[in-house]
């Protein structure tokens, strides 16, 4: 185990300082050390040098939304394989989703999932608190007890929180925390027994269609109350224009509303369903081909703040069923990068540094984390990554339990070199 | 010229999505020797002796089911009824673990019926043997649309440029879905009617016109294909009462009688007397309903004997001997 | 000889329009004899040029008699014993049996009988109807080649083919002329 790391002569970029240059990056033990051209470790040898020629070193990136599974499902996923999934991904941190089993609403559950996250040696993880009890959508959880043992933000993502009620006491009382509520927004009645998409391809395919709409309703309704409440909302998964409009609206009015959108909703449509892949199949659906233009076009505009996975494993068998009763979700650690930069960069919609701001500097600020930054002193959360390198997906390399990814065979543009948490390589390509 | 051709409808038939117009009339007239069996003193041909079809039905069908079994027993070949209820999930055994324990009995075909949409695409990618699909959620129930089409060529003598109107809950219809794919393939002019509640929204894209009101259909259409409504609907809130829809789209004598032409009347059954259909339409002289019943059993043939198609291998080696 | 694959098959005609036409007279004077006049009797073709000579016979029956004996047609498609291995299935034609043939002296015909198995398979089909009291078979052309023990009452002409040649009858209604033709077998291309 070395005391330092020198990445040698790749291009920085941190738009937190606005740099975008060919640099040396320092790290002693856990800590950003210096930043600068030809940094000369002289005769050390306790320095691990590493050619970065022809790569990208960025703040490590951060993946605001991901389900680890436990505890309740471990045969699907744990904190650890989570964990080092997400550092093969370029992850130096992830906040895990609440809707394990049981729930993590209190302290003691989220102390679990620190300590869990401690042991697994990887990407740190940090857990989400869920905002109602058992995410049962009526009486809060302990705000303040689960930050108190760790928790960033307050979510009963898996569902909705239908009460409108709910949500507004669920913005207030997070005020006094300072944290996020985050929203999956779904209109429960109307999204109700949906399977994909309400379009064209449900109709010819005899699937219940989950329109724009139920999405939609819930955005609206969220911004109106976060202006209400002052309260900060956190919109997860966005996939349609017209939710795209709506958080247009509420910054424009100066609501403080951000926003997430996944890999997947920026790079597919709803005829990736096409046979019944259920492999496609997910909680927001697939779109259509304008919902997707408006998500990417979002991402450049900075309408959209944030991109993270919703990773979401699921065992092969409960996938190979008939596509109404196969549960929602696919694995997104681990391809988030290449996918992004395949339909977002090499596309010319965004550029690298956007790419960086939205895949670790936002995540970083907006939900009050360490990293984001490769400010001198700061922590040392690195990410290497090869911004022209294809490959294949290949999900019987994952690192994840879950092997649920519609990506499968597809050649791909971008990829992970080098991924350091507190100064300690966690990842490394090859090994 | 050598090398093998291809089987006309390839090893399943899942639906008429995927059909060629061609191939659809290969059905269709295929069924016609077929319909003359079913009037012989011996309604059996040793067509499909020996092979082993299994009816693997997830939802409760006696009409369709029977259909299949006619057409089974008439080719000579051995039938086995699987009722089975629920989905995968709540029964326990996996659709992957039945199709597999069915292979590994050596059956030749399947005939399935089931609640989800793309379940018969999903058992026809897992076994080898043929997979008929007798219905699958709402997505395709090809043998019914291929038997209205048989029976609507029988009175037309075409399907070109008839105007066919699909009368009712047209979104949760597989029905409704396979008549539009056929008859559109076959160049006829398809359109639909029912309240917008039980329409798909995307109707339009599937370029098919659309009526509001049952009047104006009957005053379109050559003929009416009129869909069985559920009771579920009412409970689920897509329309107020069977009573209200029977006022407002319920075909009856008085609105024919106001047509411009003789309007031929399908239903593919078995009937709501009084709520989609008056039993004087159902029964009346321009109803072909029973017609459309016996034309399935000719259809079901047709379907049975072109996917059980012989081995190419063998036919290349058979070459060489004559028949005669 | 040798064959060339430049070469159109070598085609000899074994008998012209009015070779078969008299044969067929003969044929229908034969089926009459046989049945000790024309009561009872059931003219069945098999499809499909079986069924324009049983046509032909049927109207020289007609000439000769002045009775009108009735006319049936076979498709033996579902009966083939050969069905596994035929490949793509074979188009099944109309099968149209005009009368009861319990206890009725039918006549099947057909152009050329070769290994049997055709004739097999309409005797299957034909018990499926009912019971004659006898069924009897003219062909126009028997090639020999006997797989299955059957037999012709009633033959126009017999031709003796190696297996590597085909003997083609050719009716108006279907091919614009009346001959039966000898043939090498084509190689597939």
């Amino acid at each position: 185990m070395t005391a330092a790391i020198l990445l040698r002569g790749g291009r920085v970029i941190d738009p937190s300082q606005r740099m975008d240059a060919i640099s040396d990056l320092l790290i002693e033990k856990d800590t950003i050390e210096a930043l600068g051209t030809n940094i000369d470790v002289g005769s050390r040898d306790d320095v691990e040098i590493v050619d970065c020629a022809g790569r990208v070193v960025a703040p490590g990136f951060i993946d605001v939304h991901c389900h680890l599974r436990e505890p309740g499902r471990e045969d699907v996923e744990t904190i650890a394989t989570g964990a080092r999934a997400a550092a093969a991904g370029g992850f130096t941190a992830v906040c895990a989703m609440p809707n394990t089993d049981p729930v993590t609403d209190n302290q003691a559950a989220v102390g679990f999932i620190i300590r869990q996250a401690a042991r697994a040696k990887a990407a740190r993880v940090y857990p989400i608190g869920a905002i109602s009890l058992g995410q049962r959508g009526e009486a809060l959880a302990e705000f303040g007890e689960m930050v108190g043992a760790g928790a960033v933000a307050v979510s009963d993502d898996g569902k909705p929180v239908a009460s409108a009620h709910l949500m507004r006491t669920a913005l207030e009382y997070a005020r006094t925390f300072g944290i996020p509520v985050a929203d999956h927004c779904e209109e429960p009645t109307l999204a109700a027994g949906g399977a994909m998409n309400e379009g064209l391809v449900s109709a010819r395919l005899g699937l219940k269609g989950v329109p724009n709409e139920a999405e939609e309703i819930m955005v609206i309704r969220d911004i109106l109350l976060a202006r209400r409440t002052g309260g900060h909302v956190h919109l997860c998964h966005m996939s349609t224009h017209g939710s795209v409009e709506l958080i247009r609206w509420g910054k424009e009015r100066g609501v403080n509303v951000t926003a997430e959108v996944c890999p997947h909703h920026l790079s597919l449509t709803d005829e990736a369903v096409e046979g019944y892949n259920t492999n496609a199949k997910m909680n927001p659906p697939l779109r259509s081909a304008a919902d997707v233009e408006a998500v990417q076009q979002a991402v450049h505009d900075g309408t959209i703040d944030v991109i993270a996975t919703d990773h979401a494993p699921h065992h092969y068998d409960e996938k190979e069923r008939e596509f109404a009763d196969a549960p929602n979700g696919i694995v997104g650690l681990e391809t988030a990068l290449a996918v992004n930069m395949t339909w977002l960069v090499a596309t010319g919609i965004i550029d690298l540094a956007t790419l960086v701001e939205k895949m670790s500097c936002a995540p970083a600020r907006i939900f009050r984390l360490a990293g984001g930054t490769l400010r001198r002193g700061n922590v040392a959360d690195v990410t290497v990554f090869d911004p022209d390198a294809e490959w294949t997906v290949d999900p019987s390399r994952f690192r994840s339990k879950g092997r649920n990814t519609p990506y499968a065979g597809q050649k791909l543009k971008g990829r992970v070199h080098l991924t350091v948490v507190d100064g300690g390589v966690v990842f490394r390509q090859g090994e | 010229m050598s090398g093998l051709a291809a089987p006309p409808l390839g090893k399943d038939l899942l639906g008429l999505e995927p059909l060629t117009s061609e191939q659809i009339t290969l059905i269709l007239d295929t069924a016609e020797p077929f319909k003359e069996i079913s009037e012989r003193a011996i309604k059996k041909v040793p067509t499909l002796r020996g092979a082993t079809i299994v009816n693997l039905f997830f939802e409760a069908s006696t009409r369709t089911r029977v259909s299949f079994e006619f057409a089974e027993k008439r080719l000579s070949a051995d039938t086995v009824n699987v009722a089975s209820s629920g989905s995968s999930v709540q029964k326990g055994e996996t659709l992957v673990d039945t199709a597999r324990n069915l292979e590994a009995m050596r059956i030749d075909m399947v005939v399935i019926r089931h609640g989800a949409s793309g379940a018969a695409q999903f058992l026809a990618e897992r076994i080898e043997s043929n997979v008929i699909n007798a219905g699958d959620g709402t997505h395709e129930h090809p043998t019914q649309a291929l038997l209205d089409m048989l029976t609507l060529r029988d009175h037309f003598k075409r399907i070109e440029g008839l105007k066919i109107c699909i009368v009712g809950d047209v979104l949760h219809s597989r029905v409704a879905r396979s008549n539009i794919w056929g008859l559109k393939k076959l160049g006829a002019n398809v359109a639909v009617c029912g309240p917008r509640s039980l329409l798909p929204n995307a109707i339009d894209e599937l370029e098919v016109e659309v009526f509001d009101r049952i009047e104006d259909a009957i005053e379109w259409a050559d003929a009416l294909n009129i869909l069985r409504l559920q009771l579920e609907r009412m409970q689920g809130g897509y329309i107020p009462s069977l009573r209200e829809y029977n006022r407002v789209f319920g075909v009856s004598r008085e609105r024919l009688e106001r047509a411009p032409r003789d309007v031929l009347i399908l239903h593919p059954g078995p009937m709501n007397r009084g709520v989609e259909i008056d039993s004087d339409v159902a029964d009346g002289p321009f109803s072909v309903i029973l017609d459309q019943v016996t034309n399935g059993v000719a259809v079901r043939m047709a379907v049975l004997y072109l996917l059980s198609g012989g081995k190419p291998e063998l036919a290349e080696m058979a070459k060489g001997g004559g028949s005669r | 000889m040798t064959y060339s694959a430049v070469m159109p098959p070598k085609q000899s005609t074994v008998l012209d329009a009015r070779a078969v036409d008299r044969a067929l007279r003969r044929m229908a004077d034969e089926i009459v004899e046989l049945n000790a006049g024309t009561d009872d009797l059931i003219i069945v073709g098999i499809q499909r040029r079986g069924v324009q000579l049983a046509a032909r016979i049927v109207s020289n029956i007609s000439d000769r008699e002045k009775a009108k004996v009735p006319l049936g047609a076979l498709d033996i498609t579902l009966y083939r014993d050969d069905l596994q291995t035929v490949g793509p299935r074979p188009v099944v034609g109309p099968t149209n049996i005009p009368a009861d043939v319990d206890g009725r002296a039918v006549v099947i015909v057909d152009d050329v009988l070769y290994t049997g198995r055709t004739v097999r398979a309409a005797l299957d089909e034909l018990a499926d109807f009912g019971r004659p009291k006898r069924i009897a078979l003219a062909v126009l052309i028997d090639r020999g080649g006997r797989e299955l023990p059957i037999q012709p009452d009633i033959v126009g002409k017999r031709v003796e083919c190696a297996p590597g040649q085909r003997i083609d009858v050719l009716v108006e209604e279907l091919d614009q002329k009346d001959a039966v033709v000898l043939s090498d077998r084509e190689e597939s291309a």
